[in-house]
């Protein structure tokens, strides 16, 4: 005899951010009503430890076999709730959870009738479906405890270093033929006054003194294949190719200067952008008697909106430093906004001030124009146009994203924004993790960073990496592709072709040639099992039937 | 390095925390009120409470000084009647725990800077000049006002109004017909004086025009030379929340430089300009005054028509400093670790997690201003520092 379904509804408040939108009484006595459902329980916040505790309870009291929680999103809170379902003994895939706050109480604000029916249709989908969920056991996996850091950047460096000292083996990979990015380019650190080059050799040296490190320069990816715990890495090195494993990969590859063709007369020589300055900081080279910066060139425009954060610093610190060598040399920063944010930056834009640098905001709906020997810009407070002296325009251009982030983005199969710089799993909860599990970022692939932001992102990321590493096992949910059928399975290999994770392989068996799915590096998308003609393939969690029941449900009011 | 001995005062809470089910029982039948700290002091909360809902660990706390029996030797004891779980235990002490560990990661956070010490700004003396936190709490919806933004000049009008309502209900019990003690002459000269406020709590709406003023103790000479990192984002943040909540909300920010430097955030800046009524005006506040609305006038100089203006608003948000807790110096000291100049935990921009002594570390705004994606990235650099200072110590005993 089939057991008997018995299913428990939780209701989440979540303060007032559902229950001030819909009626969460009214829906918890709707829930009621529905098929199979035995228990309801209305709570203020059901992630609390009190709701916690009272799914708990309900699960023993009740003989619940299907808990059901509607409230936020599963991407926070599921798996709380699997676990809470676990300690209480129901399988933590008899769970099902109903988001009934981020698009429906939070986007029908206005409309608390419409959001409220809205729910009661997202509840009945979830009982409906949960009716036929089936146990599922988590997927273990061991782990290959070595690394691999793309990028021999200041942030690859610190990264490697990070993860050898705890004893795990690294391959650091760079792309040019020496380790130290675009440190190598800049003239002096800020606010420490560390010579970048010195710096970088210091860093250099560690690494390649590092037993567990092992340096691969003047290489290129050609292709990266697997999944967290087992990467296969091949990689070609001054025309010779080799193929290696890894656990986890750091994505350190930095990103590049704009080069600001057709912008403010810009040149090279007289109109030059402010690593061309550094350039000519530190090869002493420099001579002018009045320079004019301008900020926010190519940035914080229509084909560039994004605030490329570390401009303005690097404008203070080359103008300071043009200060220090010869302080009758006129320095004029033309800014919209100085992003000298938090404590040193603030401090440094103070001292730049007090040698004598003069700031003056420009409106982008007026923008400065370089002439011959001075730049015309119009003063806000003033309410007029200022010539000034210039014998070298410096323009400060953006970081954009680096030349080879989309080909990387393809082959790691990780996001990029629409700058193309790398995107993080979580904006802030999860800031130096990609969404695919076992590769992380940091330094300016993520974003423009300072020295500062770059070195205790690399140390975080590596943070991250080193927690499969050392545990030696991951843990993969079972919601993933499963062969439901392999008698109708024919082996044409069309869901290998689809699939984006590389999870799915044809193989040959006693019954012919049939698909065999890898588990732990399945994300469970479903596109194997929507185009499967015979139906052979099924995610489980998300079988047609589950599904065809959850739409059936939608339709019967 | 390597080798720390710790003791920790671990305080009394007088409730067992293995037998307090968070059911909140307690909190429902104690007598006492107390001005509730995390909703900034807008609302009250009782003498057992939970610093707010979602709290970890879910377990209640007696607020000591506050309660009648701990701290005010009376006899009272209901929360202790009403536990079933009998966890209320009026005797537990401090204890002392000690702890030997090979790393210590200081995450000891921050404060926010008290703005009635810059009387140009009128925070105590004004009741809708708010702080950035207080406005928070009332656009948070589990928050005093549910979200809505409600003046806390009105707040504390219908405060008062209630206040007369209670008494008005005591005087009409005394109220004998046919004394003539002047009771009932009394009674109904409150009742028109309760009348009146009525009528005129009935004109009450929610602020509509919000005035953001940012840098409020930062990158000011007289109290902080440095720039708080984050409080730009935040007045945007909140001007945008603001306006999502009532579209008929426009807000003034007034800066300095707007810094917006995170992934998305100039992005966010302008959507916010575009979207949600927010305009950004480049400027330092001289002064706010009150009009007799109540409402805040801010006086400054406008750069672009170089003329002092001022402009009346419903509400005023003052974007306060980050500044160091109050008891980092006493930490540093404990710790043996150097402040910066600011106060804060000094770190070196090259070993950005380092303090002045090996072993230790440090990560998020006990350091310096940060926001939060940086603080959570800090969080796992400053976890790599010492799991890599106890790897060492680990290797070296290893291979003694």
């Amino acid at each position: 005899m089939a057991e008997e379904i018995r299913i428990g509804v939780f209701v989440c408040d979540c303060g007032s951010n559902i229950a001030g939108y819909l009626n969460v009484k009214e829906l918890a006595e709707y829930s009621k009503t529905l098929p199979n459902v035995v228990f309801v329980k209305e709570n203020l916040y059901t992630c609390s430890e009190n709701g916690i505790n009272e799914i708990k309870a309900a699960i023993k009291a009740e003989k619940l076999n299907r808990a059901i929680v509607a409230s936020c999103t599963p991407r926070t809170h599921e798996p709380l709730f699997r676990g809470t379902c676990e300690e209480a003994g129901l399988n933590a895939y008899l769970f099902e959870m109903v988001n009934i706050r981020d698009q429906c109480s939070w986007v029908h604000m206005q409309e608390k009738e419409g959001g409220t029916a809205k729910a009661k249709d997202l509840i009945r989908m979830g009982v409906a479906k949960a009716a036929l969920l089936q146990p599922q056991e988590t997927i273990q996996s061991d782990v290959d405890p070595r690394a691999m850091v793309v990028g021999g950047g200041i942030a690859g460096m610190t990264a490697a270093m990070a993860l050898a000292n705890r004893g795990f083996e690294v391959t650091l990979v760079e792309k040019a033929p020496e380790l130290g990015g675009m440190l190598l380019r800049l003239d002096k650190l800020a606010p420490s006054g560390v010579d970048a080059s010195v710096f970088a050799a210091q860093q250099t040296e560690l690494v390649q003194k590092n037993p567990k490190i092992r340096v691969l320069t003047s290489t290129t990816l050609n292709e990266v294949q697997g999944y967290i715990g087992h990467f296969k890495v091949s990689a070609t090195s001054d025309g010779k190719s080799e193929e290696f494993g890894v656990g986890v990969i750091i994505l350190a590859t930095g990103a590049q200067v704009l080069k600001p063709i057709g912008f403010y007369n810009y040149d090279g020589q007289k109109v030059i952008t402010q690593l061309e300055l550094e350039d000519r900081l530190k090869a002493k080279t420099l001579d002018a008697k009045n320079v004019v910066m301008i900020q926010c060139v190519g940035a914080r425009m229509e084909e560039r909106k994004y605030c490329s954060r570390i401009c303005c610093m690097v404008a203070i610190k080359n103008a300071i430093a043009i200060k220090e060598k010869n302080p009758a040399a006129g320095v004029r920063i033309l800014y919209r906004d100085i992003q000298a944010y938090g404590v040193e930056n603030e401090a440094l834009y103070q001292h730049a001030k007090e040698l004598g640098v003069i700031f003056i905001k420009y409106d982008p709906a007026k923008p400065p124009k370089v002439e011959s020997g001075k730049v015309v810009v119009y003063h806000d407070l003033l309410g007029r146009d200022l010539d000034l002296p210039q014998d070298l325009v410096v323009l400060s251009t953006p970081l954009i994203y680096g030349e080879d982030n989309e080909a990387v983005s393809r082959m790691l199969r990780v996001s990029i924004d629409a700058n193309k710089f790398f995107l993080e799993g979580h904006v802030k909860l999860k800031p130096l993790d990609f969404a695919t599990d076992g590769i992380y970022l940091c330094g300016n692939a993520h974003y423009p960073a300072s020295m500062r932001e770059a070195i205790s992102q690399a140390l975080g990321a590596a943070s991250r990496a080193s927690i499969p590493l050392s545990k030696g096992v991951m843990t993969v949910e079972p919601i993933v592709s499963n062969l439901v059928d392999e008698e109708a399975c024919r082996g044409c290999g069309l869901c290998v072709a689809l699939c984006p994770y590389g999870a799915l392989e044809v193989v040959r068996t006693e019954k012919g040639r049939k698909v065999r799915v890898i588990p732990v590096a399945c994300k469970g998308c479903g596109v194997c099992a929507a185009t499967c003609y015979q139906h052979a393939l099924s995610i489980n969690s998300y079988s047609d039937a589950q599904v065809g029941e959850q739409i059936k449900a939608f339709l019967t009011v | 390095m390597g080798d720390f001995k710790v003791k920790v005062r671990k305080k009394a809470r007088y409730v067992n925390e293995d037998l307090c089910t968070g059911c909140g029982s307690c909190a429902e039948k104690c007598p006492t009120m107390v001005v509730d700290v995390y909703n900034a002091g807008l609302g009250k909360r009782k003498a057992i409470f939970k610093y707010f809902p979602q709290g970890i660990p879910s377990v209640f706390t007696i607020d000591a000084p506050e309660c009648r029996q701990l701290g005010q030797g009376k006899k009272c004891g209901v929360c202790a009647k009403v536990c079933q779980a009998k966890a209320i235990d009026f005797e537990q002490k401090d204890k002392e725990v000690e702890l030997n560990v090979g790393a210590i990661v200081v995450a000891t956070g921050y404060e926010v800077f008290d703005p009635s010490v810059i009387p140009e700004y009128g925070y105590d003396r004004i009741d809708n000049v708010v702080t950035a936190l207080e406005f928070e709490r009332l656009l948070s919806a589990s928050g005093p006002t549910a979200g809505h933004l409600d003046r806390p000049s009105d707040i504390a009008f219908e405060k008062d109004l209630e206040d007369l309502e209670k008494e008005h209900k005591k005087l009409s019990r005394q109220v004998k017909p046919d004394a003539n003690d002047g009771m009932a002459e009394k009674t109904a000269a409150l009742e028109v004086r309760i009348n009146a406020m009525k009528d005129k709590k009935a004109t009450f709406q929610t602020a509509k025009k919000i005035a953001f003023i940012q840098c409020v103790g930062s990158r000011d000479f007289r109290f902080n030379r440095f720039c708080s990192s984050y409080c730009c984002m935040h007045s945007v943040k909140e001007a945008m929340i603001a306006n999502e909540h009532d579209n008929d909300v426009s807000s003034s920010i007034f800066c300095m430089d707007l810094r917006a430097v995170g992934r998305g955030f100039e992005e966010y800046k302008v959507r916010g300009g575009k979207q949600a009524n927010i305009q950004y005006v480049r400027g330092r506040i001289a002064e706010i005054t009150e009009d007799e609305a109540k409402s805040p006038v801010v006086w400054y100089e406008s750069t672009t028509s170089r003329q002092v203006v001022h402009e009346a608003f419903d509400m005023v948000v003052l974007a306060t400093a980050c500044i160091p807790a109050a008891g980092a110096a006493k930490l540093a000291e404990l710790l043996d670790v150097k402040l910066d100049s600011n106060g804060f935990i000094k770190t070196d921009s090259l070993a950005p997690l380092n303090t002045t002594r090996p072993g230790i570390f440090v990560c998020g705004c006990a350091q310096g201003p940060m926001d939060i994606p940086e603080s959570v990235a800090q969080a796992s650099s400053a976890a790599a520092r010492a799991a890599e200072t106890v790897a060492q110590v680990q290797l070296a005993v290893a291979t003694g």
